[in-house]
Parts: structure tokens; C-alpha cells; sequence
């Protein structure tokens, strides 16, 4: 049996199988995810992002016990860096979510960015629609956590959870060009610290500068002890919030919108470059132009022209 | 491009709170290119297990100092049977007297490694017994 159908069936092997053939870009794992994409869609998809160390896997942690309380299946993909010199990596998130390891309403998948950049895996995605498929009702997407340009995770989840911690004052200022703009909820996680409310202050007050149309989300920026549970309830409902709001407000179809453009475009680079930079390679072409480009005598603009003319003609 | 990357899931089982092999050992295959799982301190064997299916792991490798090896060690060789994952192959470290590794092995755990064994020889040792799949 195919894997598309086994994991529709309940299967986890061939679902845990699926996420593999994904991240190593198996050919075969493209014909699975058609077979799959008619079955998602229902999940609600939150993305939890902010710097390194900022107790973000904790929160997931509190957070999937919250929805698990509520009967809801939730799904776990968390993203950890891939180390550049010898393409290894550590996936550690999952330590702070061990208790779920037997809980068959959950399913944790850590992932490493090999690679890719901005926050998420080129993997992310696709790994977050299987879990759809299977049935989970929320599907909690950890970044990597560099703190910047994670600008991917807006385009991938309904919801965004910005984490920060006390006496990131001056961090805020630094990176809040980026991280104000994508956080739809604000956390100020490890509250029992020193110099929460100062930093929720802060953030109140950078969100105050942007306008909000009547009827727009103002994101609201709230206080944790991921390590406690403490303030994880009121979270929720936060969040629970959000999407309703999205869902009320009709924002949803802008997003959805959004975000599909960006998968649709996303494949399509992926597929044509794959696809054409393979054939002028095979070719022998590719040599043939950088050699003109080592004695100037071809320029990589006209060969790149004479390709696109070549296999775009009809 | 599409290249099978080997996965491995290394985890602590028990009340054992020695880490210091198994976060070197993580290390260690992470150097060598591979991706670890680390799921850290005090896991039961039906933690590990299902922790190693979800993530389609090829291999795990504990770490036990304890001594509770020979109870802790079958066990999850026997659940990974139970739910139809005996393609993933168990091997471990730590503290282990010599006279209880045959009884392991037949257990079904594939290779122990004991205190001196170098990372250079566990790496060798992954590389050439676990295929990816
Ligand atoms: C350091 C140490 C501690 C430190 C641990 C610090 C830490 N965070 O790890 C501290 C002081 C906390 C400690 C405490 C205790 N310890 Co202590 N400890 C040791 C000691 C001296 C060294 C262990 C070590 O770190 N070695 C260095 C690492 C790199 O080596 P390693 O873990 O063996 O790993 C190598 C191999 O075994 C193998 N390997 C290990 N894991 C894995 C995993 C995989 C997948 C692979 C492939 C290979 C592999 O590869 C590594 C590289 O060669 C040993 C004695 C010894 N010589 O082993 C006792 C020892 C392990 N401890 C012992 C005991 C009894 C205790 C205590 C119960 C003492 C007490 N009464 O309080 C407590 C219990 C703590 C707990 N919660 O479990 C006993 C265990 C007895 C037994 N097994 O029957 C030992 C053997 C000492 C002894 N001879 O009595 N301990
Ligand atoms: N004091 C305090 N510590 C906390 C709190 N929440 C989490 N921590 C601790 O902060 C540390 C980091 O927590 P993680 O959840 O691993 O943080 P993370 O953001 O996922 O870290 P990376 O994934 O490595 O970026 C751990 O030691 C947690 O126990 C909290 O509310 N208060
Ligand atoms: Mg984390």
C-alpha cells in the first residue's frame, strides 16, 4: 500500500516514513503529498519563534497539554540548525516534551534546517500538511529561534508567537524591525525573572506606534512561566482568539492567499531550477559557459537568456 | 539532489542521570553528519521507542551507567518487536560488565560500548553496520 493511503489509515510508521522521504527530497514522496493534499487544510497551524534559549520547546510543551486537555490532537514540528561544517545536527527540542512521547494524540518531528535559512527547513511545510492529513487539529511549528528575518514561519502558520524573555530591552530595539511585524501574540516567557513587566512595557509601547485600522488584530503581548504553567491557559484562549478573528474578520483568505502563493512559488523555483539547471548541466552546457565566463567570452546574462529561450520556446 | 541522511535517536534511560558519554557520544555523531535526536535524561523504554518512531530514526544508541542495563536494555528491544520496528537497530554504552554483554547481545542489542571505547571507533562502527533506509 501506498503511503499516502497507509497514513490516512491511522498509520504512523508510514507517516513518520513520509516526513523522512520529504525532508531528503525523494521524488516519490511528491506523488504521496498529491495523493494527501485534499485531506488538509483543517489543521490550525501555530508558529512559535524568538531567540535562542527563550524557553520556546517549554511552551510548546504547556501548550500541547493545553489543547490535549481540550481533546484536541496536536502535532509537533520542531526545527534546530544544521551545523554548516559537517552538515550534522543535535535536534534537542524534544527533551522538554517527553512526557507526550506516548500520548497518541501527539506527534513530535524534529527537523534540522540543513541549510535553508529564514527559521524553518525547505521541509517544513510539506512535514506540516502530513500531520494535517492524519488528523491533528493543531499543528505547533517550532523555529529554529535566531531571533531575525523568520519571516517564513507568517507565510506558514496562522497564528505567530513571538517569545521573548526579561531585560531584552535593548535586543528589542535592535531586532524590532523584524520581530513586531510578525508576531500576531507577544510573550514575555519567564516572567518569575527580574524585568517582565518592564520588557512587556516596552513592547506595549513599540506596538503602540504602529496604527490599527478599526476591527484590526492589535497583537497582545502576554506573561508566562513556560516552566510553571503559569499564564499558558490564558494564552490559548489568545490564540484561540486569533483565529477565530481570523476566521470572523475574513483575514483568513488573505492570509490563505498569502500563504498559498508563497507554496505555489516556492515549488514551482524549486521544481524548474531542479529541473533545468539539471539539464544544462547534464548537457555539458553548464561547463561550456563557465568556461566563456573564465576568458570573458560568454556572459552569464545572455547564457542564461539563451537557456530560458531554448526550454521556455513552444 | 536527494541523499538518504542518517538519523540517530540517543537517550538516557532510567533514573541514570550520568550524561556526560551520551552528550559526548551525541556530539560526536553530529560531527560525523549525522542528525541526532537527543531526548535527554530519565526516559522509559516506551518513550524511547515511541520517540523513534515518530522520528524514523535508523538506529538508537542509550547510554546506561547505572547498572540497570540488563532489565532496561531488553525491554526496549522487545517493545520495538511489539510495534512492528525491529528494523531499528539498538546499540548502547556506559558502564557494562563484560559478562552481561553476550547475554544483551542475544537479547537483541546489536553492539555495547564500554568506558575507553574512542568516538572514532563508535563513528567507524555506525558507519559500517547502519544503512540508511
Ligand atoms: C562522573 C561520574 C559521576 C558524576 C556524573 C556527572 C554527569 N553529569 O555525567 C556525578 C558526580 C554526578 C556522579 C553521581 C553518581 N554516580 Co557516578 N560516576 C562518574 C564516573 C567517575 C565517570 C563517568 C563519566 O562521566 N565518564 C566519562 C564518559 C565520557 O564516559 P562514559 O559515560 O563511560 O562513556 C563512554 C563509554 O561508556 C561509551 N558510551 C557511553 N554512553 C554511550 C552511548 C552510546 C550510544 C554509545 C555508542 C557509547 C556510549 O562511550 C563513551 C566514550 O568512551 C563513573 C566511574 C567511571 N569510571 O565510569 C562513576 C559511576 C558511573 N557512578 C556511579 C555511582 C554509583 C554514582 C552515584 C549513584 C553515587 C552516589 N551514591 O550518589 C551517583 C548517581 C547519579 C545519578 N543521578 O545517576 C557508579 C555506577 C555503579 C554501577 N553502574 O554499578 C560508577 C561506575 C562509579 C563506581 N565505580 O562505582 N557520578
Ligand atoms: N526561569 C525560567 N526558566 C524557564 C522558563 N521556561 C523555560 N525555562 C528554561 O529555559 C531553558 C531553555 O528552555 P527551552 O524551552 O529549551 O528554550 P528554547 O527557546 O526552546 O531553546 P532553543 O530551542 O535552544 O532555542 C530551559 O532550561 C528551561 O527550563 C520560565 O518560565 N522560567
Ligand atoms: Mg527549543
Amino acid at each position: 500500500m501506498a503511503l499516502a493511503e497507509r497514513i490516512l489509515d491511522g498509520d504512523i510508521r508510514a507517516a513518520a516514513r513520509l516526513m523522512r522521504n520529504i525532508d531528503d527530497n525523494l521524488p516519490s514522496s511528491r506523488g504521496e503529498l498529491q495523493e494527501l493534499y485534499s485531506h488538509t487544510g483543517r489543521a490550525f497551524l501555530i508558529g512559535v519563534t524568538g531567540p535562542p534559549g527563550a524557553g520556546k520547546s517549554t511552551l510548546v510543551d504547556q501548550i500541547t497539554a493545553a489543547y490535549r486537555k481540550q481533546g484536541k490532537r496536536v502535532g509537533v514540528v520542531a526545527i534546530d540548525p544544521t551545523s554548516p561544517f559537517t552538515g550534522g545536527a543535535i535536534l534537542g527540542d524534544r527533551i522538554r516534551m517527553n512526557r507526550h512521547a506516548e500520548d497518541e494524540g501527539v506527534f513530535i518531528r524534529s527537523l534540522a534546517t540543513r541549510g535553508h535559512m529564514g527559521g524553518l527547513s525547505r521541509s517544513t511545510a510539506d512535514v506540516a500538511n502530513v500531520m494535517d492529513a492524519m488528523g491533528m487539529d493543531v499543528v505547533i511549528i517550532e523555529t529554529v529561534g535566531v531571533g531575525q528575518d523568520e519571516v517564513d514561519i507568517v507565510r506558514l502558520a496562522h497564528t505567530t508567537l513571538v517569545v521573548m524573555v526579561p531585560g531584552m530591552g535593548d535586543d528589542i530595539q535592535a531586532i524590532k524591525a523584524g520581530i513586531l511585524e510578525i508576531g500576531d501574540l507577544f510573550v514575555v516567557n519567564k516572567a518569575d525573572r527580574d524585568g517582565a513587566d518592564k520588557t512587556a512595557r516596552e513592547l506595549n509601547l513599540m506596538l503602540e506606534m504602529n496604527r490599527y485600522a478599526p476591527g484590526a488584530w492589535r497583537p497582545p503581548v502576554l506573561r508566562t512561566e513556560a516552566q510553571r504553567n503559569v499564564g499558558v491557559e490564558e494564552l490559548v484562549g489568545k490564540m484561540d482568539e486569533h483565529h477565530r478573528w481570523l476566521l470572523e474578520s475574513g483575514e483568513i483568505n488573505q492570509l490563505l492567499q498569502e500563504k498559498n502563493t508563497s507554496l505555489f512559488q516556492t515549488l514551482l523555483k524549486e521544481r524548474l531550477f531542479a529541473e533545468v539547471y539539471g539539464g544544462v548541466a547534464r548537457s555539458g552546457k553548464l561547463s561550456e559557459i563557465l568556461e566563456g565566463m573564465l576568458s570573458r567570452e560568454q556572459d552569464p546574462y545572455s547564457a542564461v537568456e539563451q537557456i530560458l529561450a531554448e526550454r521556455l520556446s513552444p | 539532489m536527494s541523499e538518504r541522511k542518517l538519523r540517530i535517536l540517543v537517550g538516557k534511560p532510567g533514573l541514570d542521570g550520568h550524561d556526560r558519554g551520551a552528550k559526548i557520544i551525541a556530539r560526536a555523531f553530529r560531527d560525523a553528519g549525522f542528525e541526532v535526536i537527543y531526548t535527554g535524561l530519565h526516559q522509559t523504554p516506551d518513550q524511547i521507542v515511541s520517540a523513534a518512531i515518530q522520528e524514523d530514526v535508523d538506529c538508537i544508541g542509550l547510554s546506561i551507567l547505572s547498572g540497570a542495563h540488563n532489565t532496561l536494555l531488553p525491554r526496549v528491544c522487545q517493545l520495538l518487536k511489539e510495534k512492528k520496528a525491529e528494523d531499528i537497530i539498538l546499540f548502547c554504552g556506559g558502564v557494562i560488565p563484560e559478562d552481561d554483554i553476550p547475554g544483551l547481545k542475544a537479547a537483541g542489542i546489536k553492539e555495547v560500548f564500554t568506558p575507553g571505547a574512542s568516538t572514532d571507533q563508535i563513528v567507524t562502527w555506525v558507519k559500517n553496520n547502519i544503512i540508511p533506509r
